[in-house]
């Protein structure tokens, strides 16, 4: 049996497509629609219905949550782009040894072969009132109380976020700047460049794509996520990704889609200029 | 900068610095975690220890479930997702990978499909899911609804390492078997798998770990029982006892020799692949 090219391009990617349209793009359809409908106890009623809207609008609370949410990437995006870049930086334009820059590379991923809950627990024994931290501090007589806000506050939160999603910055820029053609480095030195003209006349600008595909990583990971910000500011931080967690689990799915919808036109709006900015397809093809 | 003979910038101490941080930074916390699984039977999550054992180790795997809740069952359920996982991700993205090495009308929205599914929050895929099954009555369970959820977060990656793979891939070798007279199957066999293989390992293994990993989408999807992430988290909020460090231990040594296994599998592919080219150019 043979087919045409088109026919058989069809059909091997016929089981991929299915699965996009039927589990991605048909159920963001439907949260879409049902964030316009009333709703009873774990049914959605198909009737119109604004006030989800409404009360996201209305709400100061629900204000308050977008605010938080907000307040943590702005923190956690300058940080692992700061930290990513310079790392990048470091492991591409410094070390000398392929050999190594790869070791190098490779100790960072290994660390996220663990699983997430582990290493979220693994803040404990070190930030907890009687972890290492504290005992260091007040061993050293700067305190005299442990800290308190070490764990189970936003600043635990925003550091697992760090420790976590570094990595999601540090490779696609590390990626771009692996990209780079070294003669250009080269010939700027020659004509009298310093390293920090370098950097923000030549690599800067050359690694954009990359900072901006890691930008959207971070970006979707803290928006969307419920997981660490739940675990490690024990329940006392509360973001819309949240919030929405708390309604599906009172079967309200309607003000859940509702929240849902405004979340996802945030990131899709962010993701979208970022994409007027940066041609990633070109990125992925080179 | 990387110039072999030049002397070391200062900007170079200064950087080697703030990467051993950064290096402190990832694994510090992970080595507590491993030398607090061997903490004495009496002692808790922190330091100091009270002398070492593998208490915890025992507790964990005849414990009568106190502090491990449904440990056991999840890692199964875990194992049983992630095998099946496994190899539907393996076809279905190199299924869709190859179809990319024609243009065709439906060749972009599958490639922007891919990338929104990488990129939406897997929250909102998941709830998404949940709330279709919800309206049409379907009731969620981890064979359809968990493993679909599950595949709208590993495929794209597969599809992407496809990408990668078939970038460099040198279409000489397939026009040449086609001049020789083979059909399209053969080509396939002989010529592309081969080839690709490594990238099919990968894609196998991504497929493996992704599931494993995964808790925003599953979680919604998933039906009745946890798995492995779901069950570590619910474990995670009333943990008292060192037995967690014990699973964490456990859980990194597996996660490790699966990656390790894979890497040299493929290294070995590539190795025996070079001895080959070598012993025909001889």
């Amino acid at each position: 049996m043979t087919f045409s090219p088109r026919a058989a391009s069809w059909l091997q990617a016929t089981p991929f497509m299915l699965i996009m349209v039927f589990l991605v793009i048909v159920p963001l359809v439907i949260v879409f629609v049902a964030s316009f409908m009333d709703y009873g106890f774990a049914e959605v009623i198909p009737v119109l219905y604004w006030g989800n809207y409404l009360d996201i609008f209305r709400s100061r609370l629900t204000w308050d949550l977008y605010a938080t949410a907000l307040r943590m990437l702005v923190i956690v995006w300058t940080v692992t782009l700061l930290l990513g870049f310079t790392i990048a930086y470091y492991l591409i334009f410094h070390v000398r040894s392929n050999f190594w820059r790869a070791i190098f590379l490779m100790a960072c991923a290994i660390p996220f072969w663990t699983d997430g809950a582990i290493r979220m627990i693994s803040w404990v024994p070190l930030l907890g009132r009687e972890g290492l931290v504290n005992q260091a501090l007040m061993g050293m007589g700067i305190i005299e109380q442990p800290i308190s806000w070490l764990l189970y506050s936003e600043f635990s939160v925003v550091l697992v976020y760090i420790n976590m999603l570094t990595l999601a910055m540090l490779g696609p820029i590390a990626n771009s700047m692996g990209k780079i053609d070294y003669s250009i480095i080269q010939a700027a030195r020659d004509q009298g460049a310093g390293e920090w003209q370098i950097i923000t006349n030549i690599i800067i600008p050359l690694v954009r794509p990359g900072i901006a595909i890691g930008s959207i990583f971070i970006l979707t990971a803290v928006m969307g996520d419920a997981f660490i910000v739940k675990m490690m500011s024990g329940n006392q931080v509360n973001t819309p990704a949240g919030a929405i967690m708390t309604e599906i689990a009172a079967f309200q799915y309607p003000p859940a889609a509702a929240k849902s919808v405004v979340m996802l036109v945030l990131v899709i709006g962010v993701v979208a200029t970022i994409l007027r900015v940066v041609d990633i397809k070109k990125e992925l093809a080179r | 900068m990387r110039d072999a003979g030049m002397p070391r910038p200062a900007s170079y101490y200064f950087l080697s610095f703030v990467f051993t941080l950064f290096v402190l930074f990832l694994y510090g916390p992970m080595i507590c975690v491993y030398i607090l699984s061997f903490q004495g039977p009496t002692g808790g999550m922190s330091f100091p220890m009270q002398g070492w054992s593998l208490h915890w180790f025992t507790v964990l795997f005849d414990g009568n479930g106190r502090g491990v809740g449904d440990i056991h069952n999840a890692f199964w359920r875990s194992m049983r997702m992630c095998a099946i996982m496994a190899v539907a991700t393996m076809l279905i993205a190199t299924a869709a990978g190859m179809s990319f090495r024609r243009r065709y009308p439906g060749s972009n929205f599958v490639f922007y499909s891919a990338i929104v599914s990488m990129i939406l929050p897997g929250l909102f895929v998941g709830f998404g899911i949940a709330l279709t099954f919800n309206i049409f009555g379907l009731k969620s369970d981890w064979w359809h609804s968990g493993l679909g959820a599950q595949l709208t977060w590993s495929l794209p990656f597969g599809l992407l390492i496809m990408f990668i793979v078939l970038g460099r891939f040198n279409p000489s070798y397939e026009e040449a078997a086609t001049d020789l007279g083979a059909n399209s199957r053969q080509r396939f066999l002989y010529i592309i798998l081969p080839i690709i293989l490594p990238g099919i390992i990968g894609i196998t293994t991504a497929g493996f770990t992704s599931s494993y990993q995964e808790a925003a989408r599953t979680s919604l999807n998933v039906g009745t029982g946890n798995t492995m992430p779901m069950e570590l988290t619910a474990l995670l909020g009333m943990a008292t006892t060192p037995v967690m460090f014990a699973i964490g231990t456990l859980t990194t040594l597996f996660m490790f020799t699966l990656v390790i296994v894979t890497l040299v599998v493929v290294a070995r592919i590539a190795k025996q692949r070079q001895l080959r080219l070598t012993r025909q150019s001889a």
